[in-house]
Formats: C-alpha cells, structure tokens, sequence
C-alpha cells in the first residue's frame, strides 16, 4: 500500500509540472510580464477606486467601439456608487425602449434597471465603423483570454510605433508585441493624459491600463468579492470537520487495530 | 431483522416495515453490511463517487431552472446564472467543477480496481456495471459541456459528433440525424439538454446496480483474498461510515478549493467567448478527463488495410473504452491483488504512465515529437490490455497468499491457500 501511495503522489507530481509546462494557447509567442492584481490570492478583493477610475477609462475611451454586453448599471453599485450615483449615470445615456402605446420605438434616458447600452445597434454597423473589424465585448474580456488581467493590461501597453525590422504590417493594422499574430485592427487607444482622473491620480498608460483591467475583471467576475469570502468561511468549516471526523475514525477504530 | 432489536423504532414503524421492509434492508445494507477490516484509503473513492453523483444531479436541478436550451440565449442565460441569480456562481462553478472531481474519483477508482484485480471473479459483473457507469458519464459530461454554448462548446459538439462520419456510406447521415439540421444548430442544443437530463437518472440506475453487485460478494480488498468469516469482516457501520465521512471532508477541501480559488483553472478560456460557427478556434481541447480519448483519437495518421485514418482512430478511441469490459477474462492470474504479482504491480504503474502521456498528447497540438509519443502511447495501451496482461498472468509466480485477512491483518504466519467464494448471506 505504501509504495501504491508513493508512486502515485509521484504520478500526481508529474500530471501537475505537465499542465504548469505546457502551452495550452500555443498562439502565445511573448511571455506575458505578471502585473500585480488586488483580487489575487484567497483573500483578494477588487480596488474599488481602481475601478472607477477604471470605469472612466472604459467609458471615456473604450466605449466608442466596445460594448460590455452584459452589466447593467445598477452593477455599478460594486464599484462604491451609491444609488444616487449610478441613477445619475444612467440618465446620461439614451436607450431605445417601446413600442409605446402608438407602436412607436422610442429614446428615453437610462435608468439603472438598463443595460449598459452598446456604441453599436449591431455587428454589422460595429463592423462598417471599423474597417471590417468587429470589436469585441469586453463584460467578458479577461474571462475569455488566455492568461487574463494580464493579457488584456499587455495588449493595452504592447503596441510598438515601428514593427520590428522586415515585419510586414497589413494596411489600417497596429503593432502589438502580444496580440497573437501581432497584427491588430485597434489602434493604441491609450495616451499619456488621455483622462483626468477626479482623485489626482496620474493618467500614464500602464496607470489608465492597470485600472481599466481591473474594471473589466469585474466585469467579467463580478462574484469575486463574494466568492472569496464564502470560501474562507468555508475552508475554515472543512477544516473543522476534517479534525472531528478524524478524531471519531481515530476513536472508533481504536477497538479493531 | 429489525424488530429483533431491542427499542427498534415505533410501532408504526414495525407495522410498516412488516409490508415493506426497506429500513430493514436499508439496516442490513448500510449498517450490519459485513466488510473486510483492512481496506484502505483506496476504498474511499467508491462511496465518494456516489455522493459526488448526487451533488451534479442536485446542483443541475438548480441551473436547469434558470437555463434556457436555445442556441441564441444559453450563453446568456448562463452569464445570467453566474450574474443575477442568488449564489447562481457558486451552483455552477460547484456543478462545473463537480464534474472533473467526479471523473477524477472514478478514475481513482477504477485504476484501484485494476490494481487490486477487483473485476476478477466473482465480480465480472460488478466491473462491467462500472465500466458503463463510466461510459454513461463520459456521454452526459459531453453533452453538458455543450450546453453553455461557448466556443470551445460549439466546435466539440462539432469535431465529436463528426466522428460518426467515419462510419462507411451511411456516416453523413448518421452525422446528419445527430446534428437534427445540416450544422450543429438549435436542434442539436435542444437534444444534448434532453439527454443530459435524462442520462444522470440512467447512471443513478445503474448505479444502483452496481450496489446490488457489489453487496453480493462485498467489497475486495489490499490481499485480495476473500473474507472467510467473522474475524475478517467488521461491521459496515460506524467503522466505514465514519472513516468515509473523514475522507468525505478531505475530498471538499480539494473541491473547495477549485470551486472558490481556481474555478476556471480546469476550463477553458474560449468557452466564455459565444459560440460562432464562422470561425474555429486555434486549437480545439476538451475537458482534461476526455484528452487521452482524443489523443488516441489523433495518434491514427495512416490507413490500415484500407481502413481510413479517421475510422480506425474512431474505432481505436472507442475500443480503448470497451477493452475494459473485457480485462475479467484478459487477466489469466488467479491472484487478485498485485501486492503479490511481482511482476504485474510494475506494469500496472506503466499503464498509469501511458495514460498520463496520452492526456499530454491530447492537451498539445499534434505537432512534432507529440504525434510520436501518441502513436507509442497508443500502441502500448493495447499492447498491455491485450498481450501483457494474458502473458503475466501465465509466467508469473505470485508470492504466498495469506491464508485470512485476520492473519495477515493481527499477526501470525501466512501461508498459500485456495481461493473460493460464497455470497455474503450463505456464510
């Protein structure tokens, strides 16, 4: 029985240093740099001032071409607005809603049981206003991307003026060092300045790109917050029980051994 | 039986049970339920297995209710599910998670099986109940991964349900009538959430089945050799209750684990992109538990005898599967534990080996030295079903058996005795 344990903790091992060595996207061609993050780690929590200043990133710059398809703005209350707030956001929009009585479609402003409304009616229109590029959802973004908060913060820096010596770059395409392929239709959205942040914090690029990937982060798992919590509690719990039921088994036992 | 204990229950009770007595079987099953005294931790993973079935059918219950079968808003109704609906994240992230733990325990515990030659008589049938268990759960974890309708979703249901084209002059048919369209489509959607409600009652049934068997015999164990009387067995509760309840504990930290840090460790990050038949992914993977399938699946490059690359993949894929319903009669050793197989007990941990490699083979693209090791990978899967375990079980020379569990187990000489069984009620 010993030795059935030993080599499978060995075999353990192995499948292990196989998934950590292995490249699952195999499109990767640069290592991506490890940014910090404050919802990493067991007790890890969204930076709520990072979000919203995260938020004006998205809604200053993003938003002329990328929707977040599935928040609504009364999500935003995650990010420290209090109700007041978020109602004051969504009026700021105009959303469709109808037919009225008459059948018509009409603009109303938001309120905050509405979805954040798109740039776009349609991926057609999305499509025609971008040379043919569709630009993605980003409510999903860190999900839906191999390696995460930190492919998304590397797409944002990695764009280069000049590709390197003999690459050939495709008419209307940017230079990004991450974006596989390195060919890709967004030009760099970011600039030095490009927002003024309301608590003074500097707008660099790494700055504007760090706070709009934890805003889309959230985005993408708005359940963090909650997850990690539950999950100490529930940790603490198991471990509880692991001691009672192998003080019981001990005791139970004691009479066959 | 119950109404000889003393202060068993009610009268209402005794009259019930009197015309129906299932607490009685359920005393004798669960309770009295003679079991060796020496099995391990290895004989955990059955009971686990179990309760591991139970939390998928309870935790899909609940994302049943709030998920909508249709190709234009599964994927949003799931976003929905992890969003809006109370603690709709931690039910999914439990009932997606839930289903690597699951397979991981069942391969835990069939490997187990393999070890300590549980299939050998008289549990034949005990074993090919689990191998179907096992089948039915590879075909319902299948057509639940559909169901969010992500990328990685679409395009499996695709590459898996294009396998049958291979099947000679009728497998664009076949394919056809799967799909219930010319493309795998709503109606495809449609029936994979059908069926993936249906198949885990199946399970649950055979399942059952598979309880029958194994209270006939009772549970093998580390020597192999049967219980023989009452100094070998001990009763099944608390003994086992309590040792499978702390290993039960163990296991949700594991689970836990997954489930709140790492849930989408194990998945795929395509899969959070909807589903979009226009374009196919870079590389298509499926889950973990399916890789050393779909590598014996790609490892066939060349025809045989006229037979395609692609058939003969499919047939080697599924037959890695179905050579497990015949290992009962491809193992010629009477002994049933490898602790004394000398030589067996090596070639069981290079099977364990190959498997792995195979599932390295799956999760890379088929390029370069991967396509080699999968082509040696799956040659030497068959090569040990088909001519090692026959061979070995002739030319080896098992060490001496115990001649009881209590012996080996309290102390005292052992010595080679004759293997014979009889159901646990004629003892």
């Amino acid at each position: 029985m010993a030795s059935m344990s030993r080599v499978s903790v060995a075999a353990i091992g192995l499948i292990v240093a196989q998934l950590l060595a292995a490249d699952p996207g195999g499109a990767q061609e640069v290592a991506l740099p490890h940014q910090q993050w404050s919802f990493e780690g067991v007790f890890g929590t969204y930076d709520q001032a990072a979000m919203q200043r995260g938020f004006q990133v998205y809604k200053q710059i993003c938003s002329a071409c990328h929707p977040v398809n599935h928040l609504y703005f009364r999500d935003l209350q995650a990010l420290g607005y209090t109700p007041d707030q978020i109602k004051a956001i969504a009026a700021s929009y105009q959303v469709s809603d109808g037919p009225n009585d008459q059948g018509q479609m009409f603009q109303r402003p938001g309120r905050p049981s509405d979805p954040i409304p798109g740039p776009f009616p349609n991926e057609q229109a999305a499509r025609t206003a971008n040379g043919g590029a569709l630009p993605p959802d980003l409510s999903m973004i860190v999900k839906a991307r191999e390696g995460g908060p930190d492919y998304v913060f590397g797409i944002l820096t990695g764009f280069k003026d000049k590709p390197p010596a003999g690459f050939q770059l495709a008419q209307g395409k940017y230079y990004n060092e991450v974006f596989p392929g390195h060919q890709i239709s967004m030009p760099p959205p970011l600039s030095d300045g490009a927002v003024t942040f309301a608590d003074g914090t500097k707008a660099t690029v790494p700055q504007m790109a760090h706070d709009v990937t934890t805003f889309l982060a959230w985005a993408s798992e708005p359940s963090l917050d909650t997850r990690h919590r539950v999950g100490v509690r529930v940790f603490l719990f198991l471990i509880v029980g692991v001691g009672i039921f192998y003080a019981a088994k001990r005791k139970i036992w004691s009479v066959v051994h | 039986m119950a109404d000889e204990r003393p202060g068993a229950g009610s009268r209402i009770i005794r009259w019930i049970d009197h015309r129906l007595p299932f607490l009685a079987t359920m005393e004798h099953e669960l309770y009295e339920y003679p079991t060796p005294r020496n099995l391990t931790y290895w004989w955990n993973f059955g009971s686990l297995a179990g309760i591991m079935l139970v939390v998928m059918i309870a935790t899909g219950i609940f994302l049943a209710m709030q998920y909508t079968p249709s190709a234009l808003l599964a994927f949003d109704s799931v976003e929905r599910i992890m969003r809006d609906v109370n603690f709709g994240w931690l039910i999914r992230y439990a009932h997606a998670n839930g289903a690597s733990m699951f397979f991981a325990i069942v391969y835990i515990h069939i490997f187990r099986g393999l070890y300590y030659g549980s299939y050998k008589a008289p549990r034949e049938l005990l074993w090919i109940l689990g191998v179907i268990i096992l089948l039915l759960m590879i075909a319902t974890a299948f057509m639940g991964y559909v169901l969010p309708w992500g990328q990685m979703s679409y395009w499996a249901a695709t590459v898996i349900t294009s396998l049958f084209s291979a099947v000679p002059l009728v497998g664009q048919s076949i394919v056809t009538f799967l799909w219930g369209g010319f493309t795998v489509g709503d109606p495809t959607l449609h029936r994979f959430y059908a069926l993936h409600y249906l198949l885990p009652f199946v399970i649950l049934f055979v399942v059952m089945l598979h309880l029958v068997a194994l209270h006939r015999f009772g549970s093998n164990n580390p020597l192999g050799i049967d219980m023989k009387g009452p100094q070998d067995s001990i009763p099944f509760h608390p003994y086992y209750t309590v040792k499978d309840l702390f290993g039960l504990c163990v296991f949700l930290l594991i689970y836990a684990f997954f489930v709140f840090y790492a849930p989408n460790f194990l998945g795929n990050p395509d899969n959070y992109i909807p589903a979009n038949p226009m374009q196919t992914p870079n590389h298509i993977v499926p889950e973990w538990y399916l890789l050393p399938y779909y590598a014996i699946l790609r490892s066939i490059t060349f025809s045989v005898f006229g037979i395609p690359a692609k058939l003969l993949g499919v047939i080697l894929s599924f037959g890695s599967l179905f050579m497990l319903f015949i290992v009962p009669w491809l193992d010629t050793s009477p002994v049933r534990s490898s602790r004394f197989r000398p030589i067996y007990k090596w070639v069981f941990w290079l099977l364990v080996i190959d498997v792995l490699a195979l599932g390295w083979v799956g999760f890379n693209p088929p390029q370069g030295i991967v396509v080699t090791v999968g082509q040696i990978a799956t040659l030497y899967y068959y090569l040990h079903f088909l001519i090692l375990l026959p061979v070995i079980g002739k030319i080896e020379r098992p060490h001496p058996l115990p001649t009881s569990i209590a012996t080996a187990v309290l102390g005292g000489g052992a010595s080679l005795t004759s293997v014979g069984s009889a159901p646990i009620g004629e003892r």
